[in-house]
């Protein structure tokens, strides 16, 4: 049985099509918002982090049917497609600190970081460390993506 | 009259931090994974798994499964070519034995294909599944690394077909996979001779290397009636290769694209495509296999459990009279990489130590319980855990300073080792000396940056809480030499760019990257003019892939020789243009110069494509080496232990690393990090721990624990530049050799903190208590 959910994703009105048991995750990837990546499916990884009204969760762990009215942000809202244009002050952090190697888990910490920084503009290595706990990363270390955060927050500051 | 030692000298873009070329893409998540590409109609394929360790299947019957509706195929070991191959995506002819047929009337653990089906969905795929009736014949399991080899074990590969096909030791009816013998000189004598003998044993386990993307393979058939594999993949040429083995068709009817890849840590070594893509040429529609989480854990592959031990006979002066290492490795149910990782155990330890007296022997052998594979470090992390802490208590009972001792013995530029030549992967290795070693410099460094001299000894060992200092020395190799291959294809545009093609496999390392920085270099052009594309086997050149170390030594050194001779064809142009010799043309900044005239790299690629005598400026070329030659690396950590609850924590930890020249210095970082908290990750956490009936009880990243964030100690990451001649630019590789690092040197800082010795990994907080109250 199909249902349609509707829901804001990435800042424009959508009409999610779905099934009463499906993840936001699949409902997400099955309407083309490839953003979310599936690495575990059990609540743990972090690659398919999206913001649900501004707070950072796991869509595998959602159902897709409970999203209808609420405003869903993915890893592409962050993305300025075109050329010369400068990527987002965040994603330009993570590049150039290097924390981008696979990049499979960056989309879901991008959005982790832009939830931290919205609420205190000037973390500490602690703090910046914290945010990104719940999301995991098997390249890097995380010492490059820890230091993104900070220089993030540099960047959004430097507009 | 010696010669004058090549160095790097100035350069624009290789040893620069340049920014990936692909990151901005990853990091806004745009589709450019293997599963970002959706097909209409796409099929989902679903594996049913073995629920038993060891079983004959009796009867198998899926009528039931193929009525159901939208269904759309069916297969198990009676509908498919019984075809003996190894899934190890290794070069022809293969090292790993051919012991693994696409689909088997027994299966060998829990986890094992069974069948798999082709539905239009993945709820019908799996309701599918249920409805698959198997009668199975219960065998008895053998689960037991020590004794698979014993007296009236169960034979595990009982099919007469099993075979190597190259000449190596292969008795699948001892449960051996694989077997070495190596000796160098007398070790028993010297060992007699000795002032001071040391022996540990040690014990590893079960790991799995968990990318964030798990394995998918989307199949689809193109308008040529070609199958196009597009797969998660560190190997698409053996896995063109190996699927058309398997399916019994030729190569050429094969495409095999990776687009981007979510890490692959040597797990996507391994050729697991053979069953989606006969699915898709069964039914000629789309077909998607993707892994779950728990499958990822237990029917990919995994790292080789071991039981190495290590015999080791010093002098009263610290000199190293004999070494005798031993190694058992765990390859599970089939013998992919067994013995290449049995080779490396010796061959990627044992040259690090000055020794005329050495040997080596070991063998797999076959269990009942998932298959091991390619991990990063490769058998270097097994063995040098147990060199490295026999090295610590030398350095203890001798009255050296482990640091000291490692600098007084270990093999220097300029010297070689009996064990190059002895040990191979799989056969017999190559002599080789050493071209650049900066460990002398890396033990200095990372000693400074961890305070050795003030920490090592002086720790209050009396507290509840106490703590220790550990360190040890590595090294590893650079591709596998006189075997691997690589190549590089490059053309210029109008504009005076590049389309470099590489069949490098970049997996998230950023070897495309390292690749257009090598590129930009030789052709004297900034890295925005290389457009770089890799691995797709209809429009790249050959290249072995993404393991053993190899893909910035050897596929950088197959890019530096393709862009220098594009770079003699631009300066031949140039010089008809300008009318000078071409021996006085220079380039250099996208220019080229003489005889007072300059021409633009835009001016030369429009001249020979417009103009006069027109042509492609352009070239093909490979490279092979003959050499492997090792990067080093010195680690020290400094741990707390509460000797109440055995609990460890790491509170610093120090890697230097020389690589060479790193030609991304932040990306050369990144792999020696993610490699290091991999290590501590395996040191402290990781285990897939098994049932009585061989069933994993952790396939989940919830208990099965890698790092998290919050969950390090400081890291430091120290990188020493070297000149090694052999390779682009002075390079060497530098992906797995940090990942061998932690088990030895957090084991030693455990035993300076409380004389309690850890040999069996992870390092649990009860076996640390259990070792402290022993």
């Amino acid at each position: 049985m199909s249902i349609t959910v509707k829901c804001i994703i990435d800042g424009a009105p959508a009409a999610l099509t779905t099934t009463p048991g499906q993840t936001l995750l699949d409902a997400l990837r099955d309407n083309g918002h490839l953003a979310v990546k599936r690495g575990c499916e059990q609540g743990t990884c972090g690659s398919c982090v999206v913001l649900v009204d501004g707070v950072p969760l796991y869509a595998c762990l959602l159902f897709a049917a409970g999203m209808e009215g609420r405003d869903v942000t993915t890893g592409a809202a962050l993305d300025r497609p075109g050329v010369g244009e400068k990527p987002h002050p965040i994603i330009a952090a993570f590049v150039e600190e290097a924390g981008v190697q696979c990049g499979y888990c960056v989309p879901g910490m991008a959005l982790s970081t832009q939830v931290l920084l919205a609420e205190n503009p000037s973390p500490t290595e602690q703090e910046a460390r914290r945010a990104l706990d719940g999301h995991l990363c098997r390249c890097t270390g995380y010492v490059k993506q820890i230091k993104a955060v900070l220089r993030a927050a540099e960047l959004l500051k430097e507009g | 009259m010696s010669e004058k030692k090549p160095t790097l000298g100035d350069t624009k873009v290789v040893a620069h931090s340049e920014l990936k070329v692909d990151a901005v893409a990853l990091a806004t998540g745009r589709p450019v994974y293997t599963d970002d590409m959706q097909l209409p109609g796409t099929l989902i394929a679903r594996v049913l798994w073995s629920p038993h360790a060891h079983a004959r299947i009796k009867r198998i019957d899926t009528s039931k499964a193929r009525e159901l509706p939208g269904v759309a195929c069916v297969v198990t070991h009676e509908d498919v070519p019984r075809v003996m191959k190894t899934t190890g995506g290794q070069g022809y002819p293969e090292p790993s034995p051919y012991d693994t047929p696409m689909l088997d009337n027994k299966v060998r653990y829990v986890g094992d294909r069974v069948a798999a089906v082709a539905a239009e969905s993945l709820e019908i795929a799996d309701r599918a599944l249920g409805l698959i009736e198997v009668e199975y014949e219960l065998l008895e399991p053998m689960f037991d690394i020590r004794a698979a080899d014993g007296e009236g074990a169960p034979v595990i590969h009982d099919e007469p077909d099993a075979k190597a096909i190259i000449p190596v030791p292969y008795f699948p009816e001892k449960n051996v996979a694989a077997e070495v013998d190596m000796a160098i000189g007398d070790v028993d004598a010297a060992l007699a001779d000795s002032d001071l003998v040391i022996e540990h044993e040690t014990e590893t386990q079960y790991g799995q290397h968990c990318p964030i993307e798990p394995h998918v393979t989307l199949c689809y058939i193109d308008d040529d009636d070609r199958l196009v594999i597009r797969s998660s993949t560190q190997v698409p040429f053996h896995v063109r290769r190996i699927v058309a083995q398997a399916l019994e068709i030729p190569v050429r009817k094969i495409r095999v694209i990776k687009p981007r890849i979510g890490g692959g840590f040597g797990a996507k070594q391994e050729v697991l495509e053979d069953l989606v893509a006969l699915l898709c040429l069964r039914t000629r529609k789309p077909v998607k296999h993707e892994y779950t989480r728990s499958e990822e854990f237990v029917s990919t592959r995994t790292r080789h459990p071991s039981v190495v031990s290590v015999k080791a006979g010093f002098a009263k002066d610290g000199s190293m009279n004999a070494l005798a290492m031993r190694s058992r490795l765990n390859t599970g149910a089939y013998g992919s990489h067994a013995l290449t990782v049995l080779c490396n155990c010796g061959a990627k330890t044992l040259p690090l130590y000055h020794c005329d007296n050495i040997t080596f022997d070991g063998d797999s052998v076959y269990t009942n319980l998932p298959v091991g594979g390619a991990y990063r470090g490769y058998g270097g992390t097994q063995a040098a855990f147990t060199l490295e802490v026999v090295m610590d208590d030398a350095a203890r009972q001798l009255g050296i300073d482990p640091v000291a001792l490692r600098k007084q013995l270990h093999i220097q530029e300029g010297e070689s080792s009996p064990v190059f030549r002895a040990l191979g992967e799989g056969t017999e290795g190559v002599d080789q000396s050493i071209g650049s070693c900066g460990l002398d410099a890396c033990l200095d460094q990372g000693a400074a940056a961890i305070g050795w001299a003030e920490k090592y000894g002086h720790g209050d060992k009396t507290g509840r809480y106490r703590r220790g200092m550990g360190m040890c020395a590595l090294m590893q190799g650079s591709s596998i030499p006189e075997i691997d291959m690589a190549s590089a294809s490059l053309k210029m545009n109008d504009d005076g760019s590049f389309n470099l093609l590489v069949g490098a496999t970049d997996l998230g390392t950023g070897s495309d990257t390292v690749m257009a920085q090598i590129a930009a270099e030789a052709l004297g052009t900034d890295l925005e003019q290389i457009l770089v594309f890799s691995s797709d086997t209809d429009l790249t050149p050959f290249d072995v892939g993404a393991y053993a170390s190899s893909t910035t030594y050897l596929s950088g050194e197959a890019v530096r020789r393709t862009a220098l001779k594009v770079r003699d064809q631009i300066a031949g142009v140039a010089a008809s243009m300008m009318g000078v010799p071409v021996e006085e043309v220079t380039l250099g900044e996208a220019r080229a110069v003489g005889g007072g005239k300059e021409k633009t790299y835009e001016d030369i690629a429009r001249y020979a494509l417009y103009v006069k005598d027109q042509f492609q400026i352009g070239c093909i070329d490979s490279a092979i080496s003959h050499v492997s030659p090792p990067p080093f690396s010195a680690h020290f950590v400094e741990a707390e232990v509460d000797t109440r609850t055995g609990k460890v924590s790491l509170i610093k930890y120090v890697s230097a690393v020389d690589c060479g020249t790193a030609i991304n210095p932040k990306l050369a970082e990144g792999q020696i990090e993610g490699a290091v908290v991999n290590g501590i990750g395996y040191a402290m956490t990781e285990e897939m721990v098994f049932s009585n009936k061989g069933r994993c009880l952790n396939p989940s990243l919830r208990y099965y624990k890698i790092p998290g964030p919050t969950d390090l100690p400081e890291l430091v990451t120290i990188l020493v530049p070297t000149y090694e001649p052999s390779g682009p630019y002075g390079a060497k590789s530098v992906s797995e050799i940090c990942i061998n690092g932690p088990l030895p040197a957090i084991s030693n800082a455990i035993f300076d903190a409380t004389g309690a010795r850890l040999l069996h990994s992870p390092f649990t907080a009860e076996k640390v208590w259990r070792a402290i109250n022993s």
